[in-house]
Order: structure tokens, then sequence, then C-alpha cells
């Protein structure tokens, strides 16, 4: 188990070094002058001569490279171009919303996505089953951000129950969940479709096998076989795409945050390759790339704990 | 439970949350949100150009030596009066008394003196720092009168130093003034909370404090056209100044509850052409891209009918506006011979477009419009760092769509070769230089028609039309500007109506 796990925290370092290479590389390739940028197009070339100076622009790539990995390592992501504060600093304000709405869209999710897909396994070929089945179609078929749209205009413009974007700041805990509440049903409904479907046939894959007529014939009821026999055997599926999911939530929250102006790590990240601000685009892609790996190897380890079988295999 | 009571127990748990969370929004009589397309990155107007520093903070938390009216008149503002000499080198400034910054110091001359010299200093980061050019010596006659001498008549100096660039900021704080900016103004900086608000507060201390009307003045930053259209809808804004889609303005229209006002701005929308390679350096060619064009087709198509004509580069609302509209009048059949005359028909010519909607709503049109007089053109649509590096900075482009949005920018053309123009002529230079050291308006006014009709004439670029300032405000909300001649807008005058 130790050295299964050694491996992959040695993957999952290699996996970050490989993207902060990548990243840098694309930045600087890149067209863009960040100080034009910065400046506009009415600014004088001495202006912007001194603003390349003071961020350090005029020194070789390899050597602004080696001082960035150098200080990520000491926890120091530098000072943004164009906010001119610590990077980590402009993260830090922005995590807890991102993340917030990730967690929460996730928690949707599963919820909504289990409960619709046991219940559709349940009344496989009925009418139930039918329905949801239409409308988990469906819901794969929206984009996110139409659906955001059209939440907003039900919801905040017509009915007026809900602001139409926005975050406050977790200072006003009541305004703030009101204004997670379409954000997270919006990035939710979509990949609850996706999970509902998957739930569904590994329910039906798993409802054939012979312990479940068993279950059945001891005489538990029809509620009891499914949730507590059915679904914990049908796990193994749903909890690889739940990983993959809990990915796209990550980063779906660039999308959404942009169509409901949260202030959030994807709307930064937006405004970040907007502006050439070369050192914040650096550290959120790190990011979530650390996000992607860290919840696949969350998933490896949920593999093992749910099923009995592989611990015995990988010992 | 069973699982259809589970599923109808979860629903009825979501709409009970979304119940409790229908409280009604409260809106303060002295509040007002603003809607704002750029978020600014930092907030000194003095280190960056971004529009939206000066939207924000200009003449509202700091203060320059003079303003600028909606109608670009100069009137005084930290200075109270001033003299010139008769020479037109010597300005002699009386500064307003019992000013403080935000920060408890006092204002007087020696601010005045550090901030030019700052702005003038050979490490400045100044993004207009050519305005400063002129600027000779800045001295402290006594606290209160700062005397400027210039090494050249300016005629745009008052106008200059009412702007962003020139504000006068405090030593004591300066260096704090990107995250914390502080100054003289009726507002003084609140909070930021980057990618979402800013916030500014009334200044009690203020000398004009008892004519502002507003306590708070919240900025939303909401780029996206559909959000921001939401948000209005909804109550959450007030006010969106720079409204970026005017294909959603006739629902405002015809929403009692709003007011659509259509002003101008100083952004000048043309058909950039390089001036420097062949064809473009042949006048017969540029010409006959002026023919092929049709105005008002592309003001119907990529504005939605809401731009005014321009037929050389000076704004129509400007004093010395000359309309020269019909220099080039639209004629697909005689470009089409024009071109044949120059020898270029049938060739293709790239148009590099940015990323703005004005821009690629426009190449779409004008390809169009060239293809019907014989010109193939490519529209290639590229991103703003791509367009910054390949067009303005290495000029390797044939034509591109910009929008030059600073005031008095005639002076691009004067700006030499190696400007992204390509283009130089020393006779517009020397026009140039006597339009900018005219200190009489009539006889400037009378300058600046001539080099409207020589850039008209010399079809340097295609002239589209001038960029409108589409706003959407509450139909209570008064007191904001409908146009504006530069790139601050003072808050203190916004009032709710009764």
């Amino acid at each position: 188990m130790s050295y299964f796990i050694a491996r992959r925290v040695a993957g999952f370092l290699l996996t970050l070094l490989a993207v902060s290479v990548i990243v840098f590389a694309v930045m600087n390739v890149l067209p863009g002058d960040p100080a034009l940028t910065i400046l506009g197009i009415d600014s004088t070339e001495e202006a912007r001569a001194a603003l390349r100076e003071r961020l350090g622009l005029d020194a070789p790539v390899t050597e602004r490279y080696a001082a960035w990995v150098a200080g990520a390592v000491r926890g120091d992501f530098g000072t943004s171009y164009s906010f001119g504060v610590p990077v980590g600093e402009l993260i830090g304000e922005r995590l807890p919303l991102t993340l917030s709405l990730a967690v929460s869209g996730m928690i949707v999710t599963v919820a909504l996505a289990l409960t619709l897909g046991i219940t559709a396994a349940a009344r496989h070929g009925k009418g139930g089953d039918w329905i949801i089945m239409l409308l988990s179609q469906l819901g794969i078929a929206v984009p996110a951000f139409w659906l955001s749209m059209l939440l907003v205009l039900l919801f905040a413009v017509k009915l007026r129950w809900l602001p139409p974007g926005g975050f406050p700041g977790w200072g006003e805990p009541v305004q703030a969940v009101r204004s997670l509440i379409l954000p997270t049903v919006a990035l939710a409904l979509v990949q609850s479709a996706v999970l509902a479907r998957v739930t569904r046939s590994a329910a039906l894959e798993v409802m054939r096998l012979d312990f479940v007529r068993t279950a059945r014939a001891t005489g538990f009821g029809p509620r009891h076989v499914l949730w507590r026999h059915v679904l914990p055997n049908a796990l193994v599926p749903i909890v690889t795409i739940v990983g993959l999911q809990f990915a796209a939530l990550v980063t779906g929250t660039i999308v959404i945050e942009n169509v409901f102006y949260l202030p959030g790590l994807g709307r930064l990240l937006f405004q970040s390759i907007a502006n050439r601000d070369l050192v914040t685009v650096q550290a959120l892609v790190m990011l979530f790339a650390t996000f992607v790996v860290t919840a696949n190897f969350l998933v490896d380890i949920a593999y093992v704990l749910i099923d009995p079988r592989l611990r015995e295999a990988r010992a | 439970m069973n699982i259809r009571t589970v599923t109808r127990t979860s629903l009825l748990g979501l709409l009970g949350v979304v119940a409790l969370a229908a409280a009604p929004a409260v809106s303060a009589q002295s509040q007002v949100s603003i809607g704002m397309q750029q978020e600014p990155t930092t907030l000194d107007p003095t280190s960056d150009a971004t529009a939206a520093i000066d939207g924000i903070i200009t003449h509202n938390v700091m203060e320059s030596l003079t303003i600028s009216t909606e109608t670009g008149a100069i009137e005084p503002d930290l200075a109270e009066s001033w003299t010139v000499s008769d020479d037109g080198l010597t300005y002699t400034f009386k500064l307003a008394q019992g000013v403080k910054f935000h920060d408890g110091t006092d204002f007087d001359a020696e601010d005045v003196k550090f901030s030019f010299d700052r702005a003038m200093a050979e490490d400045s980061e100044n993004p207009t720092k050519d305005i400063f050019k002129p600027v000779e010596s800045v001295t402290v006659i006594d606290p209160h009168t700062v005397e400027i001498k210039l090494s050249a008549p300016d005629a745009f100096f008052l106008f200059n130093i009412s702007r962003g660039d020139a504000s006068i900021v405090g030593s004591e704080s300066v260096d704090g003034n990107k995250t914390d900016p502080v100054g003289t103004g009726p507002y003084a900086f609140d909070s930021w909370t980057r990618g979402d608000r800013l916030t500014l507060k009334k200044n009690p201390d203020h000398r004009n404090a008892d004519n502002v009307a507003m306590d708070t003045v919240v900025f939303r930053f909401i780029s996206d056209p559909a959000a921001a259209s939401a948000a209005l809808m909804a109550g959450e804004l007030d006010a969106y100044p720079g409204f970026p889609a005017p294909e959603l303005l006739p629902q405002f229209e015809a929403d009692p509850r709003f007011e659509v006002v259509v002003g101008s701005t100083e952004g000048e929308v043309i058909l950039a052409m390089n001036n420097a390679k062949p064809p473009f350096d042949n006048v017969e060619v540029r010409r006959a891209i002026s023919t092929a064009i049709d105005r008002d087709e592309i003001i119907e198509g990529a504005m939605y009918g809401r731009a005014v004509p321009i037929g050389s580069f000076y704004p129509p609302h400007g004093p010395a506006y000359e309309d020269l509209t019909g220099k080039y009048p639209h004629d697909a059949e005689k470009a089409k011979q024009m071109f044949e005359e120059a020898g270029v028909a049938g060739t293709t010519m790239t148009l590099r477009v940015p990323p703005f909607p004005y821009a690629t709503r426009s190449a779409e049109i004008i390809q169009a419009e060239l293809a019907e007089a014989g010109i193939d053109a490519k529209v290639e649509n590229v991103e703003w760092g791509f367009w910054l590096d390949e067009v303005y900075k290495k000029k390797n482009y044939d034509m591109t769509i910009i929008a030059h949005t600073s005031p008095n920018d005639m002076g691009n053309f004067a700006r030499g070769k190696d400007y992204f123009y390509g283009f130089e002529d020393p006779a517009f230079t020397e026009l140039w230089t006597s339009i900018s050291t005219e200190a009489d308006e009539t006889k400037r006014n009378e300058l600046l028609k001539q080099g409207q009709e020589y850039l008209a004439e010399n079809a340097i670029h295609g002239f589209l039309f001038q960029l409108p300032q589409l706003g959407v405000y509450a139909k209570d909300l008064q007191g904001y500007w409908t146009s504006s001649p530069v790139l601050y807008e003072p808050l203190s005058n916004l009032t709710w109506a009764d």
C-alpha cells in the first residue's frame, strides 16, 4: 500500500513539473508584450521600457523560469504583473468561492444523480425510467452557459427570487448562499445528467447478479435491496465518473463564474490571460492541474476502499 | 420512506431553500450601482492608462488642477484660478485652500510639484508622459501658488492636466495608490473585491460635499453582455454607462424603468491601412478603398444603426468638426474601376481584426463591400496580444480596424514612419506642430479643419464612424454625462429623482 502511494505521489509531482514547463513555454511563445497590454497603445515606448524593467521581463526566459520555480517551491508565486500584489494573495481571495462552488456543485450532482439513477434502474423499462432518461439526455445536450442564462432569466429577472450574479463574500452568509444557488444548479444539472445515466446502467448491471436475487429471496424490501446491496456494488464505475466530474466541475467554474460574474479563480484566469499576466496564469494552471491530479489520486484510493478484492491484490 | 418520498422530500427541500432565499432586495436612496465592462487591475491613474481606472478614480477619488465639463470646456478644480503669461509659457495657478487628502495629510503646492516631477522623471511609468513634455519646470511660489513654465506654447496644456495622468497625489500615500488610492476627491476609496465590485464612500470633508448626493457608489464588473442585461433587468444595477451590446438595447428602450442614452466618445473607428506597405502607399488605392466602403451599411450592420459616420479623424461633437463624409461617396463600380487603374484589381488583401465587437462586425461588412469592388479581402480575427505584437509593434499587416479613444489624437499622424500607420509627411507634421502650439482657439480650430481636410484628401485610412457611448440608466437616476470628452466622469452630480 505504501509503495502504491509513493508511486502515486511521485507521478503527482512529475505531472506538476511537466505542467509548469509547458505553461511557461506556451506563455512565452504567445505573442503579446505584457507592458504594452498593461499600458495601452497610446503609451510611450519610454514608459513601456520602464515597466518591462520593473517586471523583470528583460531577463532571459531560462533565468525567469528558474527564479519562478525556486520561488514556487518556497511557496512564493511572485507578484502579479497586472494587479501588482502577490499572486498567493490573489488566489487566496478567490479560492474559497471556487471551492465552495465546486463542492456544492458536487454534492448536488451526486445527490441528484444517485436518486435519479437508482430510481430509473428500479423502474427499468417503465414510464419513470423513460422520463428520467429523456431528461438526462436533455441535460447532457444543454450547454451550461445557456442553461445559466435561462435560470437567470427565470429566477432573477422574472421571479426576482435570487440575484442574477455576483458574490458579496462570506461576511454576509445569507446573501452568499443565495448567490451560489443558481451557479450551483447550473453546474450540477449538466453533470448530474451524465452521472445519473452511469448510475442507472451500473445499477442495472448489478441487479442481474445472483446475490441480488438471493437478497430479495431472503425477504428484504426493494428499497433495502437497492440502497444496501445494489448501490455499494455499483460504486466503482460511479466513483470513477465522480472523480472525472470533480475535475470538470472545477474547470467548469471558469464558464459559470463568467456568466454569473463571480469573483473566483476561473474569472481570474480569464482576466490574467487577457492581461498577459504570466505569473498569475502559471500559478493558476498549476493549481487547476493540482486539483485534477488530486481528484484522480483520491479516486484510486477510493477504489481500494470500495472493493476489498483490490486491496488484497495490491497488498 | 420509499424512493418516491425521498425524491419528493429533496425536491421540496430545494424549493424551500429557494423560497427562503427570496428576500426582497433593499435599495438605499443615497446609493448607486454602476456596471462596468472592464475591471482595472490597479487603481493608480498615473501609472496605467486603462480607461476603467479613470472611469472610477479620476476626479472622484483623485483630483487634478483642472477638470473638463461634459462638452470639453476646462474649469477649475484643485486650482481655483490661473493666469497665463502673454507668451503662453508661464502658468500661475492659485490652489484651493484647506484641502486634505483622504489620509488626513494637507494638500498644498508641494504636492503639485511632487506629482508633476514624479510624472516627468526619467524612470516614470506614466503612460502618457508625452503630455508633460512641454513642461520645463514646476516652482512652488507659496503654499497655495504654483508656477509652471513651458518650453513651448501648448494649446492642450490646461486640458491635458485635467486628465487622470496628471492627478495630484500625496508624497506620503503615493506608494500605496495602486491598491489603495488616496486623493483629495469627493469620494474616498472604500473597498475592492477583485473580480466583483469596487466601493467608493462620500468624503464628508470635501469642499463640495454639500452638493454630493450619493453616499455610496458601487462599481460592479460584469463583462458578459447577457449577464449585464440580466443584472440591469433584475435591479442589481442602476446604470451601465458603457453598455457593450447595441443589439440588446431595444429591450431597455421598451422598458419604462430604463432610459437608453446614445452619446459620443472620443473614439474614432478607422479602417487603418499600412501606408508604408504597397499597394497602400499609393494614394489612389487608398481612395479606391474609401470609395468601396459604405459607412451607413457598416453602422447599420455593426452598430445596429447607433453611431455617427466620420469622414476624417476628428469627433463630430468637437468644435472644429468638419463634415467630410461626402468626400468619397460609396460607389462599388467606381471603386472597381479605380482598383483596375491602380493595377490591384483581383488581388488579395488581409484585414487583421482585434477581438472587439465593433471591429469584428465591421470587418465582415467591409469584406463584402471590397468583394463587390473586385478585391478579395481575407479577414483574420486575432487575439488582442497578437494584434499588439504583429499589427501595432511590427506593422505586419495590410489593413486593420481600431478605435482611437484618446482626445486630441490627430497628432498620431505626426508620429512618423515607426508608428503603425507607416505614414509620414513633413507637411502634416508641421501642420500638427502649429495646431498643438496655437493658443488662440479660433485659429486652432481653423488649423484643425485643415488637418481633417488633409487626412481625408489623402485618404490615409478609411474613416468609419465615431464610437458611440451606449448607456442604460434607471429612469430616476439624474446627473450623468451622456457623452464623454474624456475618460473620466465625475460622480458628484448623480442624484435620484424624488
